[in-house]
């Protein structure tokens, strides 16, 4: 892919990073949705392999909090490509790539459930590993590892109960 | 509960009961619809997880993964954990294949670290990882053939898959989770008689796969049972994310270890198995392919494996150091501690990376995000299963309760992977 015109196409907000054979664009969270309509319909970018988030809380230098990371890859030239946009607190949301790509559906509703960022237009948010009485979201560094005070809280259903 | 003939079209069924008119409404379906519960605790799911059925007499009309049961925390852990300690969980991700999440582990370590192994361990690994491909496809098989009715099978695979066992007890110590790799190499070097070993097992694993074949693949019971079941095209392959033999089988010709080659793949000759078909009869025969070219790949790598040391050069201290060393000498184990320690060890830069290993059931990758401490920062497992059984819901519609167990099978869902 070629950045300089992909970045014509955005008009000039897409910054460009590389580290060892890994090309990644950084995309301001209000242009997500259109960089990566043409990547898939233009750049020929048919696969999406992975969505993730990261917590940039304790990261050194940081100056945002969640950074959401794609990696899409075009299966006719086999090029890799990692998208990464980054959102806030309060209230974190992104635009749902279900519709371009369903590998979004599983991947979008874990980043969800571990990070708590709300992905607009997706068609069924819904906590996908802990339980949906859950209220926390695990894999934010303000997380403690062990989660004390969380299985306390488990309501005990016993043999004769149940 | 009024009983209602069953019909191939749902849409169909809910014109006879009335839903469809003036008044349309959603919830006469579960007038004549039932739900079963399929799991946590069923023997064809093999591990813990759970589908909730829609069914139409014994027609799905939806199917609803619940998945969580096994997640316990591994990304959180591999923030807690260091390079080398975090290995012993990622085993336990896909533990039918744990040494290929050793070695994805590591590569993309390695490659964060800028560290280039030695040709010895690059064609160890590369051995291992063939094995483990082996070892993967002989029990997803295997357990498609059980579910299905055939025993033999399973016990013939069974019996291949202790023979890689023991081969990998003889390089590590471990049959199971072997934790093996370590940045910069493995944890012990193999001898002769290990390759000996290997050279044994392949020369045998023909006779078995090829009587497997002949049970299995013209088998009147087991084709009607696979075949046109399961069917995910090639459009939807690309688009929900397949990789590795499912997306084969749907004609998606993709396979990391000729198309970004790592480890030694690009000096071997093999080729690519793939099928158009996109059931499980496809999924069946592009694993049991697959299998005749890892004989291959692990044949030409047993006789051209490199000597000279296993570990890249101990004197950047960028790798632990050999067991015997720190057993019986002081530099060794001032070496060693150094390694471990806080602070010391690795030099980590301050940067983010994903690279990823066509693991035995797809792309297994992960991104890796730096701080500068000897642990990562954040570890995110890109884990096949849990791409491949986001598919399930869209797959299963129209087709039979009893196509569930099959197709479970031959999208290979390992639960442990799929929650971690």
């Amino acid at each position: 892919m070629d950045f300089a015109a992909l970045n014509e196409h955005l008009g000039g907000v897409l910054k460009s990073e590389a580290f060892r054979d890994n090309n990644r664009v950084i995309v301001p969270a209000n242009r997500l949705e259109e960089l990566m309509s043409h990547l898939k319909h233009v750049g020929g970018f048919d696969f999406l392999s992975d969505v993730t988030c990261v917590d940039y809380l304790e990261y050194p230098g940081a100056t945002d909090r969640f950074g959401v990371v794609y990696v899409l890859v075009n299966t006719a030239t086999r090029e890799r490509l990692i998208v990464k946009t980054f959102v806030n607190d309060p209230a974190p949301k992104l635009p749902s790539m279900y519709s371009l790509w369903k590998t979004a559906d599983w991947t979008e509703r874990e980043v969800y459930d571990l990070f708590g960022i709300h992905f607009t237009g997706h068609p069924n948010l819904q906590r996908i590993l802990c339980p949906p009485e859950f209220e926390s979201h695990a894999l934010r560094k303000d997380y403690p590892l062990k989660g004390r005070g969380e299985r306390h809280n488990f309501p005990v259903i016993t043999r004769a109960e149940s | 509960m009024p009983v209602v003939a069953s019909s191939l079209n749902p849409a169909a069924s809910r014109a006879h009961t009335g839903g469809h008119g003036s008044h349309p409404r959603e919830p006469v379906d579960s007038e004549y619809l039932w739900t079963l519960n399929f799991g946590p605790q069923h023997p064809a799911t093999h591990t813990t997880l759970r589908l909730v059925l829609t069914l139409d007499g014994e027609r799905i009309v939806k199917a609803e993964p619940d998945i969580g049961y096994l997640h316990s925390g591994f990304e959180k852990l591999g923030e807690d954990l260091d390079f080398n300690q975090y290995v012993t969980i990622v085993d336990r991700m896909n533990y039918i294949s744990p040494l290929a999440n050793e070695i994805a582990w590591h590569h993309t370590v390695e490659k964060l670290l800028d560290i280039k192994i030695t040709p010895r361990c690059t064609y160890l690994r590369t051995i291992l990882a063939e094995l483990m491909r082996l070892h993967d496809h002989l029990l997803c098989i295997g357990a498609v053939a059980l579910d299905l009715g055939a025993f033999t099978a399973f016990l013939y695979f069974f019996q291949q898959r202790e023979l890689i066992y023991d081969i990998v007890e003889y390089a590590s110590g471990q049959r199971f989770h072997t934790s093996y790799t370590r940045v910069g190499g493995v944890m012990f070097d193999v001898n002769t008689a290990w390759a000996d070993k290997v050279r044994n097992f392949s020369k045998g694993f023909p006779k078995i796969h090829s009587e497997v074949d002949r049970l299995l693949t013209r088998n009147r019971i087991f084709v009607d049972r696979v075949k046109g079941v399961g069917v995910l095209s090639r459009e939807d392959a690309i688009n929900m994310g397949c990789s590795g033999p499912i997306a084969r089988a749907s004609g998606v010709v993709r396979d990391l270890r000729k198309d970004e080659p790592y480890l030694a793949y690009a000096d071997l000759d093999f080729k690519v198995a793939a099928s158009k078909g996109g059931d499980c009869y496809a999924r069946y025969l592009v694993r049991m392919q697959e299998m005749l070219e890892s004989i291959k790949i692990i044949d030409q790598a047993i006789e051209n494996i490199p000597d000279g040391p296993v570990n890249v050069d101990l004197e950047g201290k960028s790798v632990l150091p050999a067991k015997p060393a720190v057993y019986r000498s002081i530099e060794g184990l001032i070496h060693h501690f150094e390694m471990v320690m806080p602070n010391r060890g690795f030099k980590v830069p301050v940067e983010e990376i994903y690279a990823s290993t066509e693991s035995p059931n797809g792309e297994l990758g992960f991104y890796i995000v730096a701080d500068g401490e000897p642990r990562a920062y954040r570890a995110r497992c890109r884990p096949p299963s849990f791409i491949h059984f986001a598919t399930f819901q869209h797959i299963m519609p129209g087709y039979m309760l009893s196509d569930v167990p099959a197709v479970l099978g031959s999208l290979n869902i390992i639960a442990a992977e799929l929650d971690r």
